[in-house]
């Protein structure tokens, strides 16, 4: 199986009329929303960023070791799980998870990892930074710098540090140096502007493994082709299995990685009924991180995109349970898919995320992500709603070890 | 002739004073920079992410912010200013998306309003000029463009096209109020930029004192000083106006000065 299959269709489709898998335009535009959006100092590195993965994209030898890796070293490809317990408990369409908390590292993003680290090896770049909020990219970004050799440091907000303990711990025994990011809402927000002052002033010598489909093209673009493997390898294992395509799909989106990684395979599929999960927090009139239900239309980090914000631009905190939905902005692609009504996005609260999660562990033995038991709560609203022959396919982001403590709080354990 | 020919044309280098406006008593603040010998003013718009800025301005943004400082207030900011001040230049300097929210032909409708000369946008480089370039230019107001070590020659002649007032060199790849780049360096580069444009070159990021600001004055046709004004306002509270004039009047004599004292 050619794990590289979505690089290469991207520019095969670029030909083909009326694909919704054209995008961006030459300027890293989705529509109204992506493009570049940095201080000049960035600029140039941004250009060369786009001409090396190009030159990678044409490159059979990078496609090559990316295959090599993720099969030898993530473990790919990760299973399609029928989730019969559950299907049978809501009595409705049948559920597969594709099964991400099986990768090393623990979720999806160790897939972008593995591309970007070996497009800085390209481009000859001697440090790695990156922005982490629950610590799941922190984590993949100092195991590849690891892997490779090249040191590494996670910039990762204050509230972060202290209620995801344990990732912090992983990342320094990787060898990495955790800063722990004091402005601002102290978390990924802050975070990312934090990496972003590193990154200006040490354009020559580094390189920012930015951990989801957002930021300045090409990175969208970039982040989204690595993490495609996902939905490329469902895409062949429900046709194996069912010998047919899903009904839908539905995947949890903070900034949007293993969504768009999921969806992108099959946004010309449209008979499959495509749902992204926003994270409602506290519920939408009050504290929460779903940017497209209650955001407008903005630029922040590099792009412009869907944000929470007030009326003079100003952004707004954001609030998830789930760290790495804890975020005010959303990718551009996921903005322009919402505009263009391909994807439907939903929200799901704090505490509908918490009952699904501890349904889940128990019903399958699958301790999930909490950003993945958000996309969990969306499919227990929507199976049973269907019917007992169609098909959803569940992107399980990550696996829940690294939430237990955020759990015990919050059902008022105390571990 | 433009409000910056003017200032840029005086027979010395001019002096660039940067402030975060609504923090302090912003209005004093302009009255002590303009009584020291500023020569240009530019008003930093407050933002929640100001990623291209050092601790000094990250905190001078949050204290404006925490006041509950609008984009209202900073155009009433200028506003009276160029009441109080008709012939010196006015810069609004900030980030893309507070500029660019109601629509960037409302924002360049106010800037004219209020009297502003020229914008300063850090995160719409020139690839990105049709978010606001086209708005501001009908409206008359220049769109000032930033030129950082980084930019190189092929890459110059875009950043030029639609630049207006003033090109402003930022002399490190790095944030506001770091280190400061050394006179040869920024010499270099400021003869580049000035082969291939008209516009005045001031140059920015890093100049904290009189001295510094006079070895850069020698080279180059402005200087801007900001984050060591922010320190003051963060150091001094209501206070900051004597103190900010007795700084802002050191720099004004260093850089006027400077290019009497070479030849």
């Amino acid at each position: 199986m050619n794990k590289m299959t979505d690089m290469n269709d991207h520019n095969s489709h670029a030909t083909a009329a009326n694909s919704l898998r054209q995008q961006p335009d030459a300027r890293g535009h989705f529509g109204q929303f992506g493009g570049r959006y940095v201080a000049e100092t960035l600029m140039p590195l941004i250009l060369d960023l786009e001409r090396e993965y190009r030159a990678a994209q044409a490159d059979p030898e990078f496609q090559r070791e990316f295959d090599y890796l993720l099969k030898h070293y993530v473990g790919r490809p990760s299973p399609l799980w029928l989730a019969q317990r559950l299907t049978d408990d809501l009595g409705g369409a049948k559920i597969y998870l594709k099964r991400e908390d099986l990768n090393h590292t623990g979720a999806h993003k160790i897939n972008n990892c593995i591309g970007q680290i070996l497009l800085a090896k390209r481009m000859g770049k001697q440090r790695i930074i990156a922005e982490t909020g629950a610590g799941q990219h922190g984590v993949a970004t100092a195991t590849v710098a690891a892997l490779f050799g090249l040191p590494c440091t996670i910039f990762m907000g204050a509230v972060d540090v202290a209620r995801q303990q344990p990732n912090v711990f992983r990342m320094k025994l990787l060898g990495a140096e955790v800063v722990a990011v004091e402005s601002g809402a102290k978390t990924l927000k802050d975070a990312m502007n934090e990496a972003m002052r590193y990154w200006v002033a040490n354009v020559h010598d580094t390189f920012y493994i930015i951990g989801t489909a957002a930021g300045p093209h090409p990175y969208p673009e970039l982040v989204r082709d690595f993490q495609s493997i996902i939905g490329t390898e469902a895409r062949e294992q429900i046709l194996e299995a069912e010998g047919r395509l899903p009904d839908m799909l539905i995947a949890p989106v903070g900034g949007g990685s293993n969504a768009i990684g999921l969806f992108h395979p099959f946004l010309d599929d449209t008979d499959v009924e495509i749902v992204g999960v926003e994270a409602a927090g506290e519920g939408l009139d009050k504290r929460h991180a779903a940017s497209l239900t209650g955001g407008r239309p903005g630029i922040l980090h590099g792009n412009k995109t869907y944000l929470l914000q007030d009326e003079d631009g100003q952004i707004t905190d954001a609030h998830s349970i789930s760290a790495g939905l804890d975020y005010p902005g959303i990718g551009p692609e996921h903005s322009w898919l919402h505009e263009i009504g391909r994807v439907r996005y939903e929200p799901v609260t704090d505490d509908e995320a918490l009952a699904s999660f501890q349904r889940l562990t128990k019903l399958e033995g699958i301790i999930p992500a909490l950003e993945s038991a958000h996309a969990i709560a969306a499919a227990e609203r929507i199976a049973p709603t269907m019917s007992k022959d169609q098909i959803i396919i569940v992107n399980l982001s990550g696996r829940g070890d690294k939430d237990i403590f955020t759990i015990a709080d919050a059902l008022g354990v105390k571990l | 002739m433009s409000r910056f020919d003017a200032a840029f044309g005086k027979g010395h280098p001019a002096l660039v004073t940067f402030i975060t406006a609504g923090d302090g008593d912003t209005p004093a603040i302009l009255d002590a920079v303009m009584a020291g010998g500023a020569d240009v003013i530019e008003l930093g718009m407050p933002f929640t992410d100001p990623m291209a800025d050092g601790p000094a301005i990250q905190a001078a943004n949050l204290r404006s912010l925490c006041k509950g400082t609008t984009t209202a207030d900073v155009f009433q900011i200028a506003r009276d200013f160029r009441a109080r001040y008709p012939e010196t230049p006015v810069v609004l300097m900030g980030y893309a998306n507070p500029m660019t929210i109601r629509g960037a032909d409302w924002f360049a409708a106010q800037c004219k309003d209020a009297g502003v000369d020229g914008v300063i946008c850090v995160d719409i480089p020139a690839e990105e000029d049709p978010e606001l370039g086209p708005a501001l230019r009908d409206a008359g107001v220049d769109f000032i463009r930033l030129a950082t070590p980084t930019t190189d020659a092929k890459r110059l002649p875009a950043v030029l096209d639609g630049a207006g007032g003033f090109l402003y060199y930022v002399s490190v790849a790095g944030i506001t109020g770091s280190q400061q780049a050394a006179q040869s360096s920024v010499q270099e580069a400021v003869n580049r930029l000035k082969a291939a444009t008209k516009l005045p070159v001031a140059v920015g990021f890093g100049i904290r004192t009189p001295e510094q600001a006079a070895a850069i004055a020698k080279v180059a046709d402005g200087v801007v000083v900001g984050s060591a004004l922010i320190d003051i306002v963060a150091e001094y509270g209501n206070d900051a106006p004597r103190h900010v004039e007795i700084l802002t009047k050191k720099l004004a004599d260093a850089i006027h000065g400077a290019k009497e004292i070479a030849a």
